[in-house]
């Protein structure tokens, strides 16, 4: 099922790539949509590890992330326009990685560095550290919202992987 | 007419965002506070200049093709921060702290 939702989102992608609508064009594009499928199960790709890019929470999650970044960005530019030695106060912090699957903690680790202000410099098993240009980031990011708004589902992985 | 003066300010404000991550690389003190001052290029004027391109190229393929620009450098530009943050962690390269935080390093 997941196999046929990546096939069409695939094709669809490689017509919008092409702009091409030969018969003979679109049956290869066919073939190589097949092939690149069948390359995916084989290598296990498609797994429970992939839900979280398919899950309902994601494009809510993108309209979130990029104000996140719109907010944060806005707040270093005044931060560099201001620096007068004390405008910024880094900070080294480690916070919880409350996500079950690996593209959770993925898109988490990739969500704090997105936003200006906060770098992941290291993750653990349980925690992420964390890099601050400044206190508000840090206690923002404490806070846990981003956290929670990371979309991560977790599917029963007794079947098959 | 209105979506040429639109692109243009976009555009404009892209390249002013750029200006503005270049400008707090080289007045941020130490290697990772720099950092953050290029997560402004990578995101913000990336964002505005892709999107200014994007309305001058009208609904056409080229439009679908930097929408997948925006896409990609939204993956790969923080994986490149991170591996830079990581390789300057583990050489060795301690961070300026604020003294006032000093205290409950991890």
């Amino acid at each position: 099922m997941i196999a046929f939702i990546y096939g069409i989102i695939l094709f669809a992608f490689w017509l919008l790539l092409s702009g091409h609508f030969d018969p003979l064009l679109l049956a290869l594009g066919l073939a190589s949509v097949a092939l690149t499928i069948f390359l995916m199960k084989r290598m296990n790709f498609i797994d429970y590890q992939c839900y979280p890019l398919l899950s309902l929470r994601f494009p809510a999650f993108l309209v979130y992330i990029f104000g996140e970044i719109v907010k944060a960005n806005i707040d270093v530019i005044k931060r560099i326009m201001t620096f007068k030695g004390e405008s910024i106060s880094p900070q080294l912090i480690e916070i919880p990685l409350p996500q079950k699957t690996d593209m959770g903690r993925v898109i988490y680790a990739n969500a704090i560095t997105l936003t200006p202000g906060t770098v992941s410099v290291e993750l653990k098993q349980e925690t992420v550290i964390v890099h601050a240009l400044t206190k508000e980031a840090a206690d923002d990011l404490s806070s846990g919202e981003m956290a929670r708004a990371v979309p991560d589902q977790v599917i029963d992985k007794a079947e098959g992987s | 007419m209105i979506i040429d003066v639109l692109s243009w300010i976009l555009l404009v404000s892209g390249g002013l965002a750029g200006i503005a991550g270049a400008v707090g690389m080289h007045r941020f003190p130490d290697f990772y506070s720099r950092l953050h001052a290029t997560g402004i290029t990578d995101t913000l004027c990336a964002m505005l200049i892709l999107l200014g391109l994007g309305l001058q190229a009208g609904l056409t393929l080229a439009a679908f093709k930097l929408a997948l620009i925006f896409v990609f450098l939204f993956f790969t530009s923080p994986t490149a921060s991170h591996a830079l943050a990581n390789a300057a962690m583990h050489g060795g390269l301690k961070p300026k702290l604020d003294s006032a935080a000093a205290g409950n390093k991890p």
